[in-house]
């Protein structure tokens, strides 16, 4: 009969399938949210990784920016279809740090597979960024970077200062400032994206001041911000002033402001180091990168900065017990990282891609080949990194806060209304404090339960 | 005429029925279930632990200067948007409906908007309003006006604004239209035998006689600068600068989508399918009892 033929050809199906995958390579879903073209280099890494070996086969899926990309693996975890490696951006560590058996720790995959990675080779700001404190990693580091300042060396000549020289402190760049307005040639002097990140977290990084309680966040989820401070409030209350004056432009959330600069409107810009590629590209000047400026007179300050970027996270399959992963999947996902922890892999990326090596093995590779000499400005950041003497404190190590996604956008928003003159620097600072302190207990209670 | 149609017994009407009600009630009444579930909820991102609250969430809402904010933006957004596309609507409709020499080009060129998906109509306006690449934007800045709505909450307000009215401008144009062709001629006629002149014939005859569109179209106008324009404020300002331009649906997306909190995005999507279920009711009432055609 018709029916019944079908029917058993399905069944056939059913049991040829699983006996078919015994020949296939193990699939490793990667998950990232790198738009072209990093996430084309990207993908490349997983494409060689496949090249080296047979057993195992990464594939990578674009699934968005990094926001959407780390609400998709959320979501998915949640529907038992989670990805088994997932790029989850700096800011979504906290997050993930306390997802509990959500995520499979790098230090337990390595250790149940038995495969090593010299952690102690990579840069403490990248290291510290992704382990507990008590320096066992939670995930794997992959794409760092940090912020630093672009500007543009012909407006600087024009207006008669300095090109080969940034001001190492806000004070001096306090006195150009003027100068590039009334002779750089340029819409407007000075421009920043990544506001919070820039302007707030890194500056207090390299201040050596602390941005929240309990080392940042990484003391334990009763943390609160601390951005309300004097150095802060300074600083904030300047750039509401130069946003007045004419000396300084607010360009919008995330890296919205980042065109004013290639373009020619703003002589000065901070923001990530990945921005070279694109600099190289599209700038019709002479343009420098420097180390971000500091408050002359902070006590420790200039120390190191933090990063930026993103790590790999390993993901269970669903909130199903036992986590549905095998063994042979672990094993490849340890492989891989295995593969990306290669110094020369690693070098490679960097030069590639203007994130900084997350190696000093890497670092030095790329110095050898004479990468820093025909890119000056590209060690910038990773000498930044290092910056006195590359031990962390408490307020460099990084940022651990829960619900930080939701933080950086009120800090955003409040800023935003100084900037349209609705309320000074200093009330901005107090609303956004106890504003995230609130998501911080939301995310506390939903997380301690 | 009404023809009514007698099934014998229950079984068939009932079964005829069937695909209708399962549609309704996966695709409608087992979400808002979920909906209305959750928000009694707190759950971390993963949803491996879970809080009942009861209204917890709710109360927090009516707390927070935020939520109240958006609330407060939104009726300024739905009701600036009733009224700018209604106005240019019937305006056009009217000019339209005129003894025009091509008045078939004009009516189809005033539809297309409708068809632009709203990201590509907000793109548009992108291009026109931004202060470095549109042209309007640009002009301004000529002009000596300080416009940048990434900064000036209120310019932003006035964006999305005519971003979102103009893409319904199209829909009520048609239904306007279609109401000013329905009026009998033999009216107008004898207003004008009467003496009256086209601004009072359009005030005495043509305005009255047009009420029900016109209520009917305030209404979908109202759902419609609710719930339907989250892609334009997505795509224009992303609710910013400073909560400027975020109404009631695009904090249900922010808490939901963006900060994981599901349980208060849940709460605020109850209240959304109340206000929506008021506004239906209501024009249910007036359309069905009130206005007459």
């Amino acid at each position: 009969m018709h029916r019944r033929t079908l029917l058993t050809g399905a069944m056939s199906l059913g049991v040829a399938a699983p006996a078919l995958g015994q020949s296939q390579p193990i699939e490793i879903q990667f998950w990232h949210g790198l738009a072209n073209p990093l996430g084309g280099l990207l993908e490349k890494r997983a494409t060689d990784f496949n090249a080296t070996q047979t057993r195992f086969k990464v594939v990578p899926t674009f699934r968005g920016s990094y926001p959407e990309t780390m609400v998709a693996a959320i979501a998915a975890f949640r529907a038992g279809n989670a990805p088994h490696i997932v790029q989850m951006f700096e800011v979504g560590t906290g997050t993930m740090m306390a997802a509990g058996r959500a995520v499979k720790p790098v230090h337990e995959l390595l250790a149940e597979t038995g495969i090593e990675i010299d952690f102690n080779d990579y840069l403490p700001g990248v290291r510290g960024y992704y382990s507990l404190s008590d320096g066992r990693m939670m995930s794997m580091p992959f794409n760092s970077s940090t912020t630093v300042v672009w500007y543009n060396k012909d407006a600087f000549r024009r207006a008669g200062v300095d090109p080969d020289k940034f001001p190492e402190t806000w004070q001096g760049v306090a006195e150009i400032l003027p100068k590039l307005k009334a002779g750089g040639g340029t819409a407007v002097p000075m421009s920043t994206a990544w506001l919070t990140w820039a302007q707030i977290e890194n500056f207090s990084a390299i201040h050596d001041i602390p941005l929240a309680t309990l080392a940042n966040g990484f003391g334990g989820l009763g943390t609160e911000l601390r951005i309300n401070n004097p150095l802060v409030q300074r600083h904030m209350a300047a750039l509401v002033d130069w946003q007045r004056d004419g000396m300084f432009r607010y360009g919008g959330r995330n890296n919205a402001g980042e065109p004013a600069f290639p373009n020619g409107e703003a002589a000065i810009m901070f923001t990530s180091s990945g921005f070279r590629a694109r600099v190289q590209r599209e700038a019709r000047f002479n343009w420098g990168v420097a180390m971000l400026p500091y408050y002359q007179g902070t006590p420790n300050a200039p120390i190191n900065s933090i990063i930026g970027g993103a790590s790999l996270w390993v993901m269970n399959k669903g909130p199903a017990a036992g986590g549905g992963r095998s063994r042979d999947e672990f094993q490849g996902v340890a492989e891989f990282f295995k593969y990306l922890s290669n110094p020369e892999v690693d070098a490679q990326w960097h030069m590639d891609t203007g994130y900084v090596p997350v190696r000093r093995a890497s670092y030095a590779l790329a110095r050898d080949r004479g990468f820093y000499r025909d890119n000056p400005g590209a060690d910038v950041p990773i000498e930044q990194l290092l910056r006195g003497g590359g031990t962390l404190t408490d307020n460099s190590r990084g940022i651990r806060l829960g619900g930080f996604v939701e933080i950086r956008t009120i800090m955003e928003e409040e800023l935003e209304r100084s900037f349209q003159g609705q309320q000074t620097a200093q009330q901005a600072l107090v609303n956004a404090t106890n504003r995230g302190n609130q998501v911080l207990r939301n995310f506390e209670r939903a997380n301690r339960g | 005429m009404r023809k009514k149609v007698i099934f014998r017994g229950a079984a068939l009407p009932y079964l005829l029925l069937m695909p209708q009600m399962a549609v309704t009630l996966v695709f409608f009444f087992w979400p808002a279930g979920m909906a209305v579930w959750q928000s009694t909820l707190r759950q971390d991102a993963f949803g491996l632990r879970t809080e009942f609250v009861a209204f917890e969430n709710f109360l927090d809402l009516f707390h927070d200067p935020i939520y109240l904010n958006a609330a407060w933006n939104t009726v300024i957004f739905a009701s600036s948007v009733a009224a700018l596309a209604l106005g240019a609507a019937l305006f056009l409709a009217v000019q339209a409906d005129k003894q025009i020499r091509g008045a078939g080009v004009y009516k189809t060129l005033l539809i297309w908007p409708y068809a632009v998906a709203p990201a590509l109509a907000a793109v548009l306006w992108l291009f026109i309003f931004h202060p470095s690449i549109g042209l309007v934007g640009r002009g301004f800045g000529a002009l000596g006006i300080e416009w940048d709505y990434r900064v000036n909450g209120g310019q932003a307000m006035a964006m999305v604004i005519i971003a979102a009215a103009w893409k319904q401008v199209s829909y009520n144009f048609i239904f306007f239209l279609a109401g000013l062709q329905s009026i009998p001629s033999s009216v107008l006629e004898a207003a004008a035998i009467d003496g009256a002149r086209p601004m009072r014939r359009f005030w005495t005859v043509v305005f009255p006689l047009l009420s029900p569109t016109a209520f009917f179209l305030l209404v979908v106008n109202l759902v419609y600068a609710f719930f339907d324009t989250f892609g334009i404020i997505h795509a224009l300002t992303r609710g910013g600068p400073g909560n400027a331009t975020e109404t009631l649906i695009y904090k249900v997306y922010v808490d939901g989508v963006q900060n994981l909190n599901l349980g208060s995005s849940a709460a605020q999507s109850v209240i959304l399918m109340i206000i929506v279920i008021a506004l239906t009711a209501i024009q249910f009432r007036f359309i069905e009892r009130r206005v007459h055609y």
